[in-house]
């Protein structure tokens, strides 16, 4: 269980690393696209959480993460649109991709508090993960100032699921 | 009642309807998840006006339970202060948002 969760979280990680190891700076369209998937997933895991949660906290937070991510990334497509650039595909994408659904498949396994208490602590993790990879990787290496913005405004609102998540999980136990 | 006296209701009850005219309409603005002012003051019977500019919901929820204000995205809500104190509150939503209200009596 542990083994598996570091793996879901080294893919996050992956979203630094990769880049770095390619010796390269992401570039917009991959930053747009991966913070965009990042997105995805985690409304993925909420709409998991929504019908599978027995604890309130944890469906209202879950409900929570959908509204937030689906306004994010409608802004992300707005801007991806306007900026007329495509995004682009690429491993780091495939790898978090492929980890998350394999965390889908553990996570509905699991049943009641059980379940509650893995997907709160994978929200945890998650968050942490991808506002490291925000602050470290994807920031500052965007060039348009608009994307720039946007990244950061996603970082502050989800150092806030952060947050939130932790007050959830404290709640559980 | 003589007219005198209807006068003078009528006057009381003006004079009662000036002090609510006193009171003040105070905005706090959530911006790019931020209150601002982040510090703020205002008196019992003002009212606040909770303006959202961001694409997401917010609460201000005060941490002693005096009111727990819910702003869907884009949208103005407003409350009148009923009791004194000084209040911190943060959004439930994005807890790393965090603000003062100062409320006199």
């Amino acid at each position: 269980m542990f083994l598996r969760m570091s793996a879901a979280i080294a893919a996050v990680g992956l979203l630094g690393s990769a880049a770095l190891a390619q010796g390269a700076k992401p570039t917009d369209p991959q930053i747009a696209h991966i913070a965009y998937t990042a997105g995805v997933i985690d409304i993925a895991a909420a709409k998991q959480a929504i019908s599978k949660a027995s604890n309130k906290d944890v469906k209202a937070f879950a409900e929570d993460m959908v509204r937030d991510h689906e306004a994010v990334n409608k802004q992300a497509l707005d801007l991806v649109k306007k900026l007329k650039v495509t995004p682009e595909d690429n491993d780091t994408i495939k790898a978090m991709s492929t980890q998350a659904t394999e965390k889908l498949a553990e996570l509905a396994k699991l049943k009641g508090a059980e379940y509650d208490k893995a997907y709160v602590a994978n929200e945890v993790a998650y968050h942490k993960a991808v506002n490291g990879a925000l602050e470290t990787q994807l920031i500052p290496s965007a060039s348009n100032a608009e994307l720039k913005s946007l990244l950061q405004t996603g970082l502050k609102i989800f150092q806030g699921h952060q947050q939130h998540a932790e007050h959830v999980a404290a709640g559980l136990k | 009642m003589t007219p005198r006296r209807i006068f003078l209701l009528v006057a009381a009850v003006m004079a009662g309807i000036s002090v609510p005219a006193e009171a003040a309409t105070i905005q706090i603005t959530m911006e790019n998840l931020v209150f601002s002012p982040a510090e703020a003051s205002a008196k019992v019977g003002d009212t606040i006006e909770w303006i959202n500019k961001d694409i997401f919901a917010h609460t201000a929820t005060a941490r002693n339970g005096d009111w727990d204000v819910t702003m869907p995205p884009q949208k103005t809500v407003t409350l009148v202060l009923k009791k004194a104190g000084s209040i911190d509150y943060y959004c439930r939503f994005h807890p790393n948002m965090k603000a003062t209200l100062t409320v006199a009596p």
